[in-house]
């Protein structure tokens, strides 16, 4: 009998006990957590009201009617939107005309950034290969190589490339001085120009998301291809550049996003005949003045970096997907 | 006998170079000579006697003595300095602070909207930051009457730099391990001493690794100050851009021959600071 009491006893002490760690813990989690926040705000603060807000106020911005002098009327409108697609008639306002010409620039701009994307690819991947092979003591010193261009100033970098290519730069001189062509190649304000420049600006950012998934190729698949008879071609085709295509695909992405953005290289390669999206939404708040218009723009512009952002997750999550399931 | 001639063929199949793939090395190389031949063009001409920024006549500092006796570039000099400072500390404080509450942990709710929010700069084509931020200038003043004057682009320049000092920092944390905390906590150290004797000085190498990286990235930026800058807001790259129009000449060559040499410098010693062991 007194036994078993005391054992009850025992038991709802036990319990109690248990109780007052299980509070002890919750609020320890509570305070961790509080204290996790605190930590975080000052980030989320800076970039959310200074970062984000101005996003959204772009947004609202983009649904207004422009001011004649810059700024806004407040008043709703899509005009912006419409614009991008048609333009009023001359004679009778409310009849809208189908307008390619902003859509040409958007295109030229896709163009432009997949092109410089597919050269960076094909420059950038032997590279990335050839440093990821090296010994392991020089591997760093080649990815410091590679990146400190990229830390640069930007503007500067194509202020050097710009110098080169001049009709009386040095590439142009040189070729003249041998006799190889009789006038200067004019190759600068075209197409070629801004591919140069922003192939130029970004091959950084394609080479580094490479070396990294191939640093951490495995050799071993490698080996067994050669033992299966397969040839160096093959044994790249068939093993590496498969086993490596995570890196491709973020190298591509972080190509292709501030590529089809970029103004300082259009501006100064194409010298201000061969717009990019980027130029025309500067344009928008610098000779038009039309900020709604600019506003949607970068909103387009945004809209088709998501959905090469997209595109990443999917392949991303796929992989992550093929290596669990 | 036998085993020099079962050695010989192996020593043959070794030099086999699995990894080699032909043409490779070249292409690196081809890279390099891309990424770097411009730049070493420009800062060449720097030092060229004439005007001229591709016909070389002949060695002179003239251009320095001139980039560095002009009031226009003091003046912007000093601008770039002020915003660069003022941008990495709020930068640097916030992703400190951030990267303690984001590695290390057990994933929280919230965790990864933060880490998205952190590194959302990172995302948004620059040209689109720039406008943005116009217009909330723009409309701050218009409705409140409030702006910051150098201050508007002081907290533009920190917000794209936190990011670029979360990167390392955290990358730092990552490789730290706890055992030294739990440590210092057996021996009653009370959570706050344990930041301040145990896991910051750790820690350090990578804040000190991702300020210099905020403060290249401020030091240089060009697009989102273009947009922003007021009369008398004007920094190196803004200055370097109006000469460019007014025309090329050595002298833009020598000051981004000193912008170069800056980046460079600072650069290195933040790979150096972030490769750093305890």
């Amino acid at each position: 009998m007194t036994a078993l009491t005391l054992g009850e006893v025992e038991r709802r002490r036990l319990s109690e006990a248990e109780a007052r760690v299980d509070q002890a813990k919750r609020s320890s989690a509570a305070r961790q957590q509080r204290t996790r926040w605190t930590l975080v705000a000052p980030a989320l603060i800076v970039v959310g009201l200074f970062g984000i807000g101005p996003l959204l106020i772009m947004l609202l911005y983009s649904f207004l009617e422009p001011g004649t002098y810059g700024g806004v009327r407040w008043e709703f409108s899509t005009d912006a939107y419409v614009q991008f697609l048609f333009e009023r008639d001359l004679f009778d306002e409310t009849k809208l005309l189908f307008t390619d010409s902003y859509l040409l620039i958007v295109g030229r701009s896709i163009l432009l950034a997949f092109v410089t994307t597919i050269i960076c690819l094909i420059l950038g991947y032997p590279t990335a290969y050839f440093m990821a092979t090296r010994p392991a003591s020089q591997r760093n010193f080649w990815v410091f190589l590679i990146t400190l261009p990229f830390w640069t100033n930007l503007l500067i970098r194509t202020y050097a490339m710009f110098v080169i290519l001049r009709d009386d730069g040095i590439i142009n001189n040189a070729l003249l001085n041998m006799g190889l062509i009789s006038s200067p190649i004019p190759i600068m304000f075209t197409d070629y120009a801004i591919t140069i420049g922003l192939l130029y600006a970004f091959l950084p950012l394609m080479v580094l998301p490479l070396y990294a998934s191939l640093e951490k190729l495995d050799f071993r698949l490698v080996e067994a291809g050669f033992d299966l008879y397969a040839s160096r071609g093959s044994v790249l085709r068939r093993i590496i550049v498969p086993l490596s295509k995570p890196g491709i695909v973020a190298g591509c992405i972080l190509v292709f996003i501030p590529a089809i953005g970029a103004y300082v290289t259009p501006t100064l390669m194409g010298g201000g005949k061969q717009l990019m999206i980027g130029n025309l939404i500067a344009l928008q708040f610098q000779g038009a003045r039309n900020w709604p218009f600019g506003a949607a723009l970068a909103l387009i512009l945004m809209l088709v970096v998501l959905i090469a952002l997209l595109f990443y997750t999917r392949n991303a999550t796929r992989q992550q997907a093929a290596l669990h399931g | 006998m036998a085993s020099v001639a079962a050695s010989a063929p192996e020593r043959r199949r070794r030099r086999f170079d699995l990894r080699k793939q032909p043409g490779f090395g070249f292409m690196a190389a081809l890279c390099l000579l891309v990424l770097y031949a411009p730049i070493m063009v420009l800062i060449a001409y720097s030092f060229n006697e004439t005007r001229s920024v591709s016909q070389w006549q002949g060695f002179s500092l003239d251009w320095y003595v001139k980039a560095f006796a002009n009031k226009e570039i003091q003046e912007a000099a000093w601008n770039s300095l002020q915003i660069a400072l003022v941008a990495t500390v709020i930068a640097t404080v916030c992703a400190t602070m951030a990267a303690l509450a984001t590695t290390r942990t057990r994933p929280w709710r919230g965790m990864t909207t933060s880490y998205m929010v952190v590194n959302l700069p990172l995302m948004v084509p620059e040209i689109v930051t720039a406008i943005a931020t116009l217009i909330f200038f723009a409309l701050l003043y218009a409705a409140l009457g409030i702006s910051f004057g150098i201050g508007n682009l002081m907290i533009a320049h920190a917000v794209f730099c936190v990011p670029f000092a979360y990167l390392p920092i955290r990358a730092r944390l990552e490789d730290m391990d706890r055992t030294l905390e739990q440590a210092a906590a057996d021996l009653y150290a009370t959570p706050w001493q344990t930041f301040r004797r145990v896991t910051l000085p750790l820690m350090m190498p990578g804040v000190t690794a991702g300020a210099t990286l905020a403060f290249v990235v401020s030091f240089d930026d060009f697009t989102i100050t273009l947009m922003l800058a007021g009369p008398g807001q004007t920094t190196l790259p803004i200055y370097i851009w109006t000469s460019l129009r007014r025309g090329i000449s050595p002298e833009i060559n020598a000051m981004s021959s000193i912008l170069l040499v800056i980046s460079v410098i600072l650069v290195t010693a933040s790979f150096l600071l972030g490769r750093r062991r305890k």
